[in-house]
């Protein structure tokens, strides 16, 4: 329960409120020509209902969140280790940093076809999608976050006997926890959106994929229903890192 | 036995030092800002490399890295580590050490109430004032039992009053535990206070070392009289004793009263930083007190120093800045001068 609290904030659900009720009316009302092209809040959530009772929500989200769930986390894994290596040693650093550089800027889903022709289209496809997008923001995140750690905390820890390894696990990685977190915060967000790309580009399963096939069907309503699942899993998703980092930085930071 | 005998040591600024600090002794070591004085407590801790050797008890430790030379190091900033709670931070050289956490709970209670801040304990570091934090980083450097103590301006950020207030708790506590010390300082009032001895040290060069009164009534050259301000000796024509500790001498047509040993006096001396200035006649009785003119004025970064002729004597008397910007003072301008009897010292 206190965790729900901490997940949405009291007062910020008013406006929400607010929004459905104009929604609800403004449809009711047909200031815009027919239910066709703007169903009603009820409606969706009638469907919502219907496409959760049957299954296929069901079905389609478990694929998009299973590929978002092990893409991000080998990629922010991935991301983790190798951004603490080149933060902490500047040989590292200068060798992989003029590669970073030029990769970074592709936006993931630049990298679709060709991932498309080398891996084919498969469950390996979106998930590759998501280690990309997820990989390079949080390594950058992460080095940068190890390097801005003040040398003076290492030179007291060093004068207090610890070697390089207890000083980069006790005094450099915590410290570089906020800088951290702003990485993995708005990466886990940015996952959902980059799947749904992909997988109304390429992939026949999950919610961008059941998306694009309400819309060759002229299916509004599921469009929204699959819209609210996914801006909700962004919301999800970024406040849990959200949550981590105020748990573990927001006393000292 | 020097515990600790620097020989030759270069490094940045500081070239071909050589010096000696004694078996629980307190040392400061005083100079103006980019000297090289904590490039100098760097060295000793082994956390830069260097020219030239360190021998503790006269073993050279040039090979011992920073973990194993014994040594408590308080840097200028503290750099408490924000992410740790007070037990912690002193806790951390301990738990490196791999001690058991009993014989950690143990210690660091030990340090929290000798340092008086056990209500501390789960705080951190930014829900600390700045005594506080300073207690706590002298906590976090004793914790290994060090053989040796260095500090790094501790008390530069902090204000006149607790400073003043540590400073004698510092001092007291060097005392009880009998650590040998080296504390780095540009400020005088500092070094005099704390300093059995004390080493001038400017542009990388250690000009004199030396007891206080040694280094502030006999600079060794224009070096250390600048940086310390050379000291006003009169030659007394008479002297009377008056009893009770005290005795009256004439220097040049001014009377003064100066402290009494019982010893034939021929000489005074006064630091210019120990001579009041004022504008207007000061209360109280006419002792110790003279009217003079403004001859010259010598503006540095922190302190005016001013030359005044009182009876045919030039005095050099010294004034912070803030006070000497509100005093609006002149060449030429009446002054009245205030000596301090107690620092008077009797040559």
């Amino acid at each position: 329960m206190k965790i729900f609290r901490k997940l949405i904030p009291g007062w910020g659900i008013i406006p929400v409120i607010i929004f459905l009720m104009l929604w609800e009316l403004i449809a009711r009302v047909n200031l815009i020509s027919g239910h066709f092209f703007f169903p009603p809040f009820s409606m969706v959530v009638a469907e919502f209902y219907y496409l959760t009772a049957n299954g296929v929500l069901g079905k389609n989200f478990l694929s998009s969140f299973l590929r978002v769930l092990i893409g991000f986390s080998f990629g922010s894994i991935a991301g983790l280790l190798i951004g603490i290596l080149m933060g902490w040693k500047s040989l590292i650093d200068k060798a992989l940093n003029p590669i970073i550089s030029l990769i970074y800027p592709i936006p993931a889903l630049g990298w679709l076809p060709l991932l498309m022709l080398w891996l084919g289209i498969g469950e390996i496809l979106p998930i590759a999608i998501i280690f990309i997008c997820s990989f390079f923001p949080i390594l950058y995140n992460t080095s940068t976050g190890i390097k801005m750690v003040d040398k003076n905390y290492i030179r007291v820890a060093k004068s207090l006997g610890a070697s390089d390894r207890e000083i980069l696990t006790s005094i450099v990685i915590p410290l570089a926890l906020p800088n951290i977190f702003t990485g993995l915060k708005l990466e886990s967000g940015m996952a959902w959106r980059v799947i749904i790309a992909a997988e109304m580009v390429a992939i026949p399963t999950g919610i961008g994929a059941l998306m694009m096939k309400a819309e060759s069907l002229m299916r509004i309503d599921i469009i929204i229903v699959c819209l609210i699942v996914l801006a909700a899993m962004c919301f999800i998703f970024e406040r849990f890192f959200l949550f981590l980092e105020t748990r573990f930085t927001a006393r000292w930071s | 036995m020097p515990a600790i005998k620097l020989n030759n040591i270069s490094k940045y600024v500081c070239k071909n030092i050589n010096l000696e600090i004694f078996n629980k002794e307190f040392l400061v070591l005083l100079g103006p800002n980019g000297a090289g004085k904590s490039t100098l407590l760097n060295v000793i801790a082994g956390l830069i490399d260097y020219k030239g050797s360190v021998f503790f008890e006269n073993k050279c430790i040039d090979k011992l890295p920073a973990s194993k030379r014994k040594i408590g190091y308080l840097f200028q900033d503290l750099y408490l580590f924000p992410h740790l709670d007070v037990f912690s931070n002193i806790a951390y050289g301990l738990k490196i050490e791999r001690k058991k956490p009993n014989e950690i709970k143990y210690r660091v209670e030990e340090l929290l109430r000798m340092l008086r801040i056990e209500n501390l304990t789960h705080r951190y570091p930014k829900e600390l004032s700045g005594g506080e934090k300073q207690r706590v980083a002298l906590a976090r450097a004793l914790a290994l039992t060090p053989e040796v103590l260095l500090l790094d301006e501790p008390l530069s950020s902090l204000d006149l009053q607790s400073s003043k207030y540590l400073r004698r708790e510092l001092k007291q506590l060097q005392r009880i535990l009998g650590i040998t010390t080296i504390y780095v300082t540009h400020n005088l009032t500092e070094a005099e206070e704390m300093a059995d001895r004390i080493a001038i040290i400017e542009k990388g060069a250690i000009e004199q070392v030396g007891k206080v009164e040694e280094i502030f009534f006999f600079p060794e050259n224009e070096k250390v009289s600048e940086f310390i301000g050379a000291p006003n000796i009169l030659d007394c024509n008479s002297f009377r004793i008056l009893g009770k500790g005290i005795a009256e001498v004439d220097c040049g047509g001014l009377s003064i009263i100066v402290p009494d040993e019982g010893n034939r006096i021929r000489k005074i001396a006064m630091l210019p930083r120990d001579i009041y200035i004022a504008e207007l006649k000061p209360p109280g009785p006419d002792v110790n007190r003279f009217k003079g003119i403004v001859t010259d004025i010598n503006v540095s970064d922190e302190v005016i120093r001013l030359k005044v002729k009182a009876e045919g004597n030039d005095l050099l008397a010294e004034l912070p800045y803030h006070i000497f910007k509100r005093m609006n003072l002149g060449i030429g301008e009446e002054v009245f001068l205030i000596l301090k009897l107690r620092n008077i010292k009797c040559l």
